[in-house]
């Protein structure tokens, strides 16, 4: 019973399961109706390929053929987090080189390249895409898988679903991310993979609930922790949220357009239900989730307020959803909507906030740490950003203040003070966290790198955002500046031309940001390898022996 | 101590009411303020002069997502002094009551382009999406001169839009039969257009990349452009602007 039976027939299925997998994929390259499905059928097909070989390649043959029995594991199961910590690390890094590029396109739009491939409009979806799905993804799945096994005492359930969750989700962002570059869209913001993807994430996705949902209901603790209810909330309304925004009709079962099922009107404020809730679940719901474990374990504290926890939590879903019209503000949208979300949106300040003091307040009676402990100072950086940036959203919902702020790189300042500072820095504060632990490591390769990355990564973001307010707040006003005469002042060029030097201070914000995780990138391979950084630690004072001792008395 | 009047705790020790609690809390707010959009009748006002999209503008249309020009383009004019005098009369609800998606777009890095159809000529698209810096000196938009030496592949535009039908455009069946004819009838000068002015009306038919021999990709996008804002007379909805 204790033992893990794994036959050749077991072993054959597997393999005749992406044997089909590749077949259909290349029958279904051939019947493409547009080159684009085609070319992404040929993915499907190479990563299948890939996994046919990983399966003969990684089949344990002793214990199919019974030459030696192997024990059924009954630790937390890891393997599928080392994945996603690595996969976190690297997608980053490459949402950030794209973001990097993308807003040198701005100053320079000769990085265009004149290809149809590496345009701004083909890339910007690239970018939002790796950063949100690709990094704070993999980093929520990872972390989710963690929180959930040691909150509940409990193996994750369903171990080769987890593993296909992780996998799949790889998938995914492949398939998106070479369908942006190769013009493949439906054109909704955060929503942009086609009809194809769009359902194997829903597959993923369920998946994933099942896991997370089957490790809650087999756990050795009676109460479920505080930060799964906010990673199971997450997971669901994300799924509620994805279903209902992309549905849509293919024009042919072998081709890459869809056409949405809503239009104008509807299909806007369907989008920023969805857009604007990815904001609040996937980057909010989710994250907290992470800080409710990790910054108290960091901190080696409890959870400042368990009220507050429970007030907080239910308000922030409840008061989230109705936020997203605020997107919408003075469109053809109808005012009362506009109205309704522009209150919620106001009053989603508390519960925002609520969750920024319940994670600042932990640090109560270990804020010396802050000074000595670089993991600490991300998450509390991190929620101070949380709190900032969660003060702005509802200020920039005020309709007043909307009428300004809509369609300027304000809007682009607001929600990367949230990404890099929030999402950011909790989730650099959670591998740094995670990664010692993972590998068996007594400490990462070196604090002071961390250091050095937190450092990095703050001035990228103050250059960052600063050089996005003012110059989104200047583009606000010189397009509505009017002269003496009572004509506009400023031709839409002249706006453009001005933004050239923000644009440049951005992209330099946005280069030490990157820098900072590429620091990270190196300190978390090093840990990995095994290695530890001989320096000397961080906060403690320097002492001497040799120079501990009382003066001889000199002669006179 | 006293019974507590709610306790929390049932909710903590019982996924299950966890998950139905969290999913009703979250359906809320959406119910209430997207379902009534589709029943309210005043939420897209009836406007003279709108129809569905030519084969070739809805062609033209999907190159625009396809490049993604929503990233940096708004086609929504707000109703502020200053947007009206710089792109037009504001943009109504029922102008994009065939938009399959909608681009209202939420970024202006370039101008908003709801009204820019009969803007400008042909000519100045077809040299602006060439090559942007040669008629706006400072534009940082990127060049698209490859859309110029590519045929438009229109095989499938009935497909196109037997699709749109099912989602709620209404396209007839001879919309339908005759939609990869009325794509080349609307871009070559030589092709008998009266078909598909009499199932589109405002239609403009002529040859949009100056290359009248063959259909390309930027025939259709500077058709969509060329088209974009210009179907409701927008004199003719004042009456529905005054107070009620």
């Amino acid at each position: 019973m204790n033992q893990v039976k794994v036959t050749m027939d077991t072993v054959m299925i597997k393999a005749g399961g992406w044997a089909v997998a590749i077949m259909l994929s290349v029958a279904g390259a051939a019947c493409a109706v547009d080159s684009g499905f085609a070319a992404q059928m040929w993915i499907l097909a190479a990563a299948a390929l890939i996994g046919l070989c990983v399966t003969l390649a990684r089949t344990d043959y002793d214990a199919v053929f019974g030459i030696v029995e192997r024990a059924k594991p009954t630790g937390y199961y890891d393997d599928v987090i080392r994945w996603g910590v690595v996969a976190t690390v690297f997608w980053g890094i490459v949402g950030m080189l794209v973001g990097v590029y993308i807003a040198l396109q701005l100053a320079f739009p000769q990085l265009n390249l004149g290809l149809e491939y590496t345009t701004f409009g083909r890339l910007r979806p690239l970018h939002t895409s790796a950063v949100i799905f690709a990094f704070c993804g993999n980093a929520l799945i990872a972390s989710s898988f963690w929180v959930v096994q040691r909150t509940c005492r409990a193996r994750l359930a369903f171990v080769p679903l987890a593993n296909f969750v992780f996998w799949g989700y790889q998938l995914f962002i492949v398939l998106a991310a070479t369908g942006y570059m190769l013009g493949i869209t439906e054109g909704k913001e955060y929503a942009e993979p086609e009809w194809y993807a769009d359902i194997w994430l829903t597959i993923v996705w369920v998946s994933y609930l099942a896991v997370y949902l089957g490790t809650i209901v087999k756990r050795s603790e009676p109460h479920i922790y505080v930060a799964n209810w906010f990673y199971l909330s997450f997971i669901i309304t994300i799924a509620m949220l994805h279903l209902v925004n992309n549905l849509s009709i293919p024009v042919s079962l072998f081709g890459s357009k869809s056409y949405s099922a809503f239009a104008g009107v509807q299909d806007a404020l369907t989008q920023w239900w969805y857009g604007h809730n990815a904001v609040g679940f996937f980057l909010t719901a989710g994250f907290l989730g992470m800080m409710y474990y990790f910054v108290p374990k960091q901190a080696e504290r409890p959870v400042y307020s368990y009220r507050l926890s429970i007030v907080h939590f239910w308000s922030l879903i409840f008061l989230y959803i109705w936020a997203g019209p605020h997107h919408l503000h003075y469109t053809a949208l109808p005012d009362w909507a506009q109205t309704l979300g522009a209150v919620f949106s106001v009053m989603l300040w508390m519960p925002s906030w609520g969750g920024m003091i319940n994670g600042l307040m932990t640090l109560n009676g270990a804020w010396d740490k802050v000074r000595t402990d670089p993991i600490i100072r991300m998450m509390v950086l991190a929620l101070a950003f949380y709190g900032m940036s969660t003060f702005e959203g509802p200020m920039m919902s005020i309709k007043t203040v909307n009428s300004l702020s809509h369609y300027t790189d304000w809007t682009i300042g607001h929600v990367h003070s949230g990404a890099l500072g929030w999402n950011g820095m909790i989730t650099f504060a959670t591998i740094y966290f995670l990664v010692p632990r993972l590998w068996s490591r007594t400490r990462m390769y070196s604090l002071r790198m961390i250091n050095w990355h937190f450092w990095t990564a703050t001035l990228g973001i103050v250059l960052y955002v600063s050089s996005m307010w003012v110059a989104g707040i200047m583009q606000g006003l010189m397009w509505r500046e009017y002269g003496q005469d009572g004509y506009l002042v400023y031709a839409f060029i002249d706006v453009v031309t001005a933004m050239k030097p923000y644009y440049l201070i951005r992209a330099a914000g946005g280069l030490l940001y990157l820098s900072g995780s590429v620091i990270m990138a190196w300190n978390v391979y090093q840990t990995i390898r095994g290695r530890l950084r001989d320096e000397a630690p961080l906060g403690s004072t320097s002492y001497n022996p040799a120079l501990d001792h009382p003066l001889q008395p000199r002669a006179a | 101590m006293a019974k507590k009047f709610f306790d929390h705790g049932k909710i903590e020790r019982n996924v299950t009411l966890l998950l139905v609690l969290a999913l009703v809390t979250v359906a809320i707010g959406g119910i209430v303020e997207i379902a009534p959009l589709f029943w309210i009748d005043s939420t897209v006002e009836k406007v003279q002069g709108m129809r569905p999209y030519t084969p070739l503008e809805q062609a033209g249309r999907n190159i625009y997502i396809r490049e993604g020009c929503y990233n940096c383009h708004s086609q929504m004019i707000r109703p502020f002094r200053d947007e009206v005098e710089r792109y037009g009369h504001y943009s109504l609800a029922a102008e994009s009551m065939y938009d399959h998606p909608f681009q209202w777009g939420s970024k202006r890095t370039g101008p908003d382009l709801a009204r820019v159809g009969d803007r400008y000529s042909d000519e100045w698209h077809v040299q602006h999406l060439t090559d942007p810096r040669s008629v706006v000196p400072g534009s940082i938009m990127p060049p698209y001169a490859f859309l110029k030496d590519r045929k438009l592949d229109g095989r499938q535009l009935d497909d196109h839009l037997r699709a749109l039908r099912h989602v709620g455009v209404p396209y007839t069946d001879a919309d339908i039969a005759s939609a990869v004819d009325d794509a080349v009838a609307q871009a070559d000068p030589d092709a008998d257009a009266a078909g598909l002015k009499a199932r589109y009306p405002k239609a403009q038919a002529r040859d949009f990349d100056g290359d009248p021999k063959r259909v390309t990709e930027m025939d259709a996008l500077v058709a969509y452009l060329q088209m974009l804002g210009t179907l409701v007379d927008t004199k003719s909805a004042e009456p529905m602007e005054k107070p009620r």
